[in-house]
């Protein structure tokens, strides 16, 4: 993959700095001067924020966070992107709470093109982004103090107009009163508050004051929206004049376009044009189905000389074959882990593997694009990572990044997929655009097929496991050696690639919190032409998987719980321990089940928090399984808002459940085989369990929550089918294994 | 040319008789409401309503509609209908919210039909809609809770 020289200046700084990914997610929770970085620019540039026509009546920009108009209505200004994670509702109550606001009278929308303001700081504040479940790290100081900030201009212009103290003013539920009787909204001080200087000593509310942070009862501002058809994605947009495109795109990785014949699809009623873009063809139409007629209408000669032509049966030997040998490179070494084997009276060995699996978001990837008569370009999408589209669209039509107007829209999901380094299907649009002579502005929509075969899919890997066990049954040794691709080299973020080791390809099995004295994680990379990229959760898809699994099968072979036996290698007040417990008591672990009922345990951290599961299965004695219950205990710091932090756990254990029971993209002879979800199958309503959450009470600020339900719903089920079926699984999916 | 009803209103919609319903209405009639998930059935993103039965939209012709009346998400209205929304937004039961469309359609379908369904019951109308956030644990106590209150 090409990285443009602009982006790598864009990003590679932050890399370079830090030495793993881990480290600049959890070292941004505990700094607090990077925390403070974009809060300086309340200060030093509120008209950053823009667009304030956009939001309402007459609305006034008191920071690069929010507007304020002069009915009142807040429109808090995200650097986070919706995806349904709820990152918007949880910054909306950051600062709704520390503004005092009326939470029915707040609205949130994307913004970017500010860096300063909007860098995110777990990310070491150079780059906005979303991603690494970071939202609420990024946002938690920040938001709160532009609330905050924001309060004290409204109530500093009241004061002025009534001719008080400011300090006698009561607000309340966007309401400022005076004991004197004197009394208004936020919208009849909105403009002149908006000139006050912006205070940069702001105080925030101590917890015990707080009414919105934490309050389980807080439901989400936009969910009568996505009720009634209303709330608008990328696929919605629509512009005057504006046209639809359909990708023709390789039908293998790497594939070029040698030539193509387009003379049957320019007669296709309601075809505009079919041009050629770097991408591949794209097929211009005046709607969604002319385009996709069209489409079938054009016939392309590929170039394959360079494309990816091997079947995942080939790949998955490469693989196996490679896991046993010695790793390329080290991740961790504890201990002497020759001697640890040397000396365990007992050594118990298994392989995992995990296929690619795809993000599939309900929303298939899209991006609109145009070009204005000034000169500047706007585009419309699901802009995750907004400063590099921005730097990319503006390389493609020759202008500089200012030039480059994005609107973040929602969309319907993304589970990382809209977080690409070569912006993928928003170059795409402009590409496009660009073909056309900009005559008109473009909607690239993918179809199904078109998402479902585009590449960028959780990298495919197996994981070769030992242990060794003393006579007491105390785990002595343990290697993982992981194989499979790397994410991040070769991209931007190559920089966080250090000794042969990208940190997303091992996070989950390097950072295992059990005690174990002798303890090797190798990592060999693969080379394969599939792109890769995160996928909710990232490494501790699989990492967690075959850790978690495979320490269920040492509890088995040393005779002890699993529960018990975790809990022996782990400091019991540790995080781990505690959420461990606290879900063996809501499960119940001890007492015995109904007949049929069976469970297993697993527990991860990931992104800063940790979780644990219990999953209970039945099964019908025909060898299917069903997950009935799942009881889910999670240390997320403090829940800003606790509901939806239960929903991103529900919603990940279904994630999670479906990729492991049904997922998988594998390849013919360099062909994606699926294309659509009747054979590619996320989770149905049937087989969804009932989730109980249960969220440990914390003072810590908040860590990640859109990804670590994730990671261990796998080795829960896997480890509950053990004791219903006596069967192990190893290979992904479950139905390899089941369907035996 | 072909004519629609759609909502109660009648349409004239410049579409060829193969257009799927799904693309009419979003890009002709400009009702967005109804998504695009999958185009062949599999995902219930789609869904409406024809002469008050639910189908899916990106399966369904134009030319094939003749008199019947379609009603989309933007039209549905009714006890049943708005009793599913309030509901499914009292309980924050959309995540990213693209799917709920369809689902509201199923299972406002589903409870004109069956006033009080079990898990089963709703596992079998419901199972035709994908929800890629996996809201499914809100959806079934939604479900409940609508015919609970609509039974009062
Ligand atoms: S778009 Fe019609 S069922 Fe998926
Ligand atoms: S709420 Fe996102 S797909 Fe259903």
């Amino acid at each position: 993959m090409m990285i443009p020289k602009l982006m790598q200046s864009l990003v590679l700084p932050v890399a370079k700095t830090q030495a793993s990914r881990r480290q600049f997610m959890l070292g941004a929770l505990a700094a607090g001067g990077g925390v403070a970085l974009g809060y300086h620019i309340l200060a030093s540039s509120p008209a950053a924020a823009s667009d304030s026509a956009a939001d309402g009546n007459k609305a006034a920009v008191f920071t690069p966070y929010l507007t304020i108009d002069s009915d009142g209505k807040v429109m808090v200004l995200s650097s986070q992107f919706e995806m349904g994670q709820g990152s918007y509702n949880g910054i909306a109550t950051l600062v709704a709470e520390e503004l005092d606001a009326d939470w029915s009278s707040i609205d949130v929308r994307g913004v970017a093109g500010n860096v300063k303001a909007y860098g995110n700081v777990a990310f070491g504040g150079t780059i906005q982004g979303t991603g690494g479940s970071t939202s609420m790290v990024t946002s938690w100081e920040r938001y709160r103090k532009a609330g905050a900030a924001a309060r004290a201009m409204l109530v500093a212009a009241a004061a002025s107009e009534w001719g008080v103290q400011p300090a006698e003013i009561i607000v309340e539920n966007g309401v400022l009163t005076h004991p004197s009787g004197k009394t208004g909204g936020f919208g009849v001080f909105a403009a002149k508050a908006a000139a006050m200087p912006v205070p940069t000593d702001v105080k925030l509310k101590q917890p015990g004051d707080w009414k919105l942070i934490g309050n389980a009862k807080l439901k989400r501002f936009d969910s009568a929206r996505k009720t009634n058809g209303t709330e608008q994605y990328t696929i919605d947009v629509k512009l005057p004049g504006m046209l639809t495109a359909v990708m023709i795109h390789p039908p293998m990785f790497g594939a070029k376009v040698k030539s193509f014949d387009a003379a049957a699809a320019r007669s296709v009623k309601g075809v505009v044009d079919v041009v050629e873009t770097p991408r591949g063809i794209a097929v211009v139409g005046e709607h969604m189905w002319a385009a996709i007629k069209g489409r079938e209408a054009v016939k392309v000669v590929w170039d394959e000389t360079a494309a990816e032509k091997r079947s995942t049966p080939e790949l998955m030997s490469i693989y196996k074959d490679l896991a046993a040998k010695a790793p390329a490179a080290i991740a961790r070494k504890d201990g002497d882990i020759d001697a640890g084997f040397a000396a365990a009276a007992k050594v118990i060995e298994a392989s995992f593997e995990f296929p690619y699996l795809a993000h599939s978001a309900m929303e298939p990837l899209n991006a609109v694009a145009r070009k204005n008569d000034d000169g500047t370009l706007e585009i419309w999408g699901g802009h995750q990572f907004p400063d590099v589209y921005q730097t990319l669209a503006s390389q493609i039509v020759g202008t500089t990044p200012d030039k480059v107007r994005l609107h973040v829209m929602k969309t319907g999901g993304s589970f990382g997929r809209r977080a690409v380094f070569d912006g993928d299907v928003v170059v795409e649009a402009v590409h496009i655009a660009k073909a056309i002579g900009f005559r008109a502005p473009v909607k690239v929509q993918w179809t199904r097929e078109d998402d479902m075969r585009a590449g960028r899919y959780r990298p495919s890997y197996v994981h070769k496991l030992k242990a060794g066990i003393d006579g007491d049954g105390k785990l002595v040794a343990w290697s993982d050696h992981v194989v499979g691709q790397s994410i991040m080299s070769k991209t931007a973020f190559e920089g966080m690639v250090q000794n042969g080791v990208d940190p997303t390809s091992v996070e989950g099995a390097s950072n295992l919190p059990y005690a174990i004295p002798n303890q090797t994680v190798g990592l060999t990379t693969t080379e394969v032409g599939v792109p890769v990229l995160w996928w909710r959760s990232v490494g501790s898809t699989h990492t967690a998987f075959a850790a978690e699994a495979f320490i269920d099968e040492v509890a088995e072979a040393a005779g002890r719980d699993p529960i018990e036996y975790r809990l022996s290698m782990l400091e019991p007040q540790s995080r781990h321990a505690v959420v461990l417990k606290l879900a063996a008591e809501k499960a119940e672990w001890t007492k015995p089940l109904p007949e049929n009922r069976f469970r297993g345990v697993a527990v991860a951290e990931s992104f800063g928090s940790v979780v644990a599961q219990i999953a209970e299965v039945s099964t019908d004695g025909s060898g299917s399984i069903k997950v009935e219950r799942v009881i889910a205990a999670v240390d997320c710091g403090l829940a800003v808002n606790p509901d939806q932090v239960r929903a991103q756990v529900e919603g990940g254990i279904g994630f999670g459940l479906g990729a492991i029971l049904g997922e998988e993209i594998t390849l013919t002879a360099g062909k994606v085989d699926q294309g659509n979800f009747d054979v590619y199958s996320p989770l149905r309503i049937d087989a969804m369990p009932v989730v109980e959450v249960h969220i440990l009470a914390s003072t810590n600020p908040p860590s990640g929550i859109g990804e670590p339900g994730v990671p261990p719903i796998g080795p829960a089920v896997a480890n509950a089918v053990y004791k219903a079926l006596g069967k192990r699984i190893r290979v992904m999916p479950f139905t390899k294994t089941l369907n035996a | 040319m072909v004519t629609l009803t759609i909502n109660g209103n009648e349409h004239k919609v410049e579409a060829e008789a193969d257009m799927p319903l799904l693309w009419a209405l979003r890009d002709l009639v400009g009702l967005t409401g109804t998504k695009f998930g999958c185009g062949m059935a599999q995902c219930g993103a789609c869904t409406v309503l024809l002469d008050g039965a639910p189908v899916r939209s990106c399966q369904t012709l134009v030319g094939d509609i003749g008199n019947a009346k379609v009603t989309t998400i933007e039209g549905l209205t009714g006890k049943v209908a708005e009793t599913v929304q309030t509901v499914w937004a009292d309980l924050d039961v959309p995540q990213c919210g693209y799917c709920q469309s369809g689902q509201i359609m199923s299972a406002t379908d589903l409870l004109a039909n069956n006033p009080k369904p079990t898990d089963d019951d709703i596992d079998a109308a419901m199972t035709g809609n994908l929800c890629r956030c996996a809201t499914y644990h809100r959806i079934r106590a939604g479900i409940h809770e609508a015919a609970k209150r609509l039974e009062a």
